[in-house]
């Protein structure tokens, strides 16, 4: 069914922190893996060896500069499936392939009833949908879903493929419906905002914004005494003045 | 020389332009069919129902089947009348297939047994609701979309409707041409029908033209606080789905040039070809007649490749483009 559940019981999503984040690609590359073998599978590539390789990815990671003074930095940011509370790229659908969980607020696709008219992409203002030309029907994020509930994988493992992989620890999963969770608490503290809210989608998954660029433009001057060796007036000490002085000329 | 291809629009998909202006027509001649055959406008011969609605049914079912090609997994087109609670694409498919029922009706009383009377008004009068109802939701489609300005604006249903019922009144008059000749009453509203087409199309791309394009890369990436910002690094080497289908590159350098052209045929020479065909004999009539179909045919695959050709979707602000 394509309408909207009217509330979830949970609103299990990601935070992702783009103070952190090194765009090392660690997340895309673990979630390919994954979800060319799981849920979503296959996750098919299109010219792979050739000239014009692409394929079906669940997740993307641009790199932005922002402000090119004092304060200019490199952000990574990765993008992906917001799980969006009221996401028209499911009400759109007309098979009703495209649904929104009641349970837990995880968006997903059913690949035996999805006809590939790609009218979901065109609704989602944040491109997380890709078609998968071989499949012949549309992919997206699945939050993990075949791994966040799954017993026989231990108990460190039921998370995302893409939080797992995260060496910078920027990736945060959990139920952005409880505000007494880790990930609500996180968003609280740091002030994690929506992309587009504009568009009323209004995405589960929260950014947190980069914070103060530190360096020595932007941070206080610290004076620094200079290093004076006690004086103890023994010989080396004297010769090494001399030879200061002399070298000094 | 070759073409910069530097603008990142809605992929113009052939089998989708082919589909919306020929099933639009289709809608408008059937619409045109089903009134004038009811009022007597045309006599209930059946070569005339079988030419009118014939060409329609054509039209609207070669624009179905084309739009068919651009799926996935077309073997599941049945999928989609599920879900018209909620989707216009699914209340398109299960109006476009109920309008067949008092369309066919319509078409067996007129060809079979040339009689346009009694519960035959029922199945026109169906045919004319259901018809206008398939081509406003073929609108709805594109303006229920927010993540694209140009659509997604109270106009552009109306648009649809209206280029349906003029282009449908220009094959209507071929039709005419070739049968009982063209009275001013029909042309006249013909040519009243192109006129608001042409109000409501040129009223739509005032509103594309003078939107509020707000959104940027600062905007959407939410970094826009902290300064300018550039993407330095793209996601991926190749263009990706999104890429190609929401971000396809275009030369739109030309695109105000096509709306003149577009605006000449799709508006201009047909209404003067409507004009004419009263007053010229029967053997004149039908080339011109043909003349004002070929023309509106042609102005309008401009006007629909425009439309997806000119349309800037949200989520190429990540991408690099300026605004959307």
């Amino acid at each position: 069914m394509t309408t909207l559940p009217q509330t979830t019981e949970r609103k299990l999503g990601l935070v992702i922190d783009l103070d952190t984040c090194v765009g090392c690609q660690a997340c895309a590359t673990s979630c390919k893996e994954w979800n060319t073998g799981g849920y979503s599978a296959p996750l098919s590539d299109q010219d792979p060896y050739g000239a014009d390789p692409h394929g079906a990815w669940l997740n993307r990671i641009h790199a932005y500069e922002v402000d090119d003074g004092q304060q200019g930095r490199t952000v990574h940011f990765p993008r992906s499936c917001l799980h969006c509370e009221t996401p028209a790229c499911v009400t759109v659908c007309p098979t009703g392939a495209s649904y929104k969980r009641a349970e837990d607020g995880i968006v997903l696709v059913n690949p035996d009833t999805c006809i590939g008219c790609k009218l979901c992409s065109w609704a989602c203002p944040y491109g997380a949908r890709e078609y998968d030309y071989a499949h012949g029907v549309m992919k997206k994020c699945t939050l993990c879903v075949d791994r966040i509930y799954n017993e026989h994988l231990a108990e460190e493992d039921r998370i995302p493929a893409c939080v797992r992989a995260c060496p910078t620890g920027a990736r945060h999963f959990g139920d952005l419906g409880d505000p007494t969770s880790d990930v609500s608490k996180l968003v609280a503290e740091r002030g994690g905002f929506d992309l587009m809210p504009e568009m009323n989608y209004k995405p589960v998954n929260k950014y947190l914004p980069p914070r103060p660029k530190r360096n020595a433009a932007t941070s206080p001057k610290k004076e620094i005494a200079p290093r004076t060796a006690p004086a103890d007036g023994s010989v080396t000490e004297r010769l090494f003045a001399w030879a200061d002085q002399m070298l000094s000329r | 020389m070759t073409i910069v291809r530097d603008d990142k629009t809605m992929h113009p998909a052939y089998s989708v332009i082919f589909f919306t202006t020929a099933s639009g027509a289709g809608y408008g001649l059937l619409i045109w069919m089903a009134i004038a055959g009811t009022l007597g406008v045309v006599p209930p011969h059946w070569g005339i129902g079988f030419a009118g609605l014939g060409l329609a049914l054509a039209l609207i079912s070669g624009g179905l089947l084309s739009s068919m090609g651009h799926l996935g997994r077309p073997e599941r087109a049945w999928r989609a009348f599920s879900q018209w609670r909620s989707s216009w694409l699914s209340r398109e498919g299960v109006l476009a297939v109920a309008t067949y029922v008092p369309a066919g009706l319509l078409g067996i009383s007129w060809v079979f047994f040339e009689n346009l009377s009694g519960i035959v008004v029922v199945f026109a009068a169906a045919t004319v609701i259901l018809s206008l109802s398939t081509v406003w939701a073929t609108g709805m489609i594109y303006a229920s979309l927010p993540p694209i300005r140009s659509w997604n604006q109270p106009l552009t249903a109306p648009v649809y409707i209206g280029l349906a019922l003029a282009s449908g009144g220009v094959l209507f008059h071929v039709i005419l041409a070739a049968s009982t000749g063209v009275t001013w009453t029909t042309a006249g509203l013909a040519i009243a029908l192109v006129v608001v087409a042409f109000i409501l199309k040129q009223a739509w791309w005032h509103t594309v033209d003078n939107a509020r394009r707000d959104r940027t890369v600062e905007s959407a990436t939410g970094l826009g606080r902290f300064g300018k910002v550039t993407m330095v690094e793209a996601p991926h080497s190749r263009p990706n789905f999104v890429m190609r289908e929401m971000g396809y590159q275009v030369a739109r350098r030309h695109a105000q040039k096509l709306r003149q052209i577009a605006i000449y045929l799709t508006f201009l020479v047909p209404v003067v070809c409507l004009l004419l065909l009263p007053l010229l004999s029967t053997l004149v009539a039908l080339p011109v007649a043909l003349l004002g179909m070929m023309s509106a045919g042609t102005g309008l695959v401009i006007e629909r490749w425009l439309f997806f050709a000119e349309a800037d979707h949200a989520v190429t602000l990540f991408y690099g483009a300026d605004k959307a």
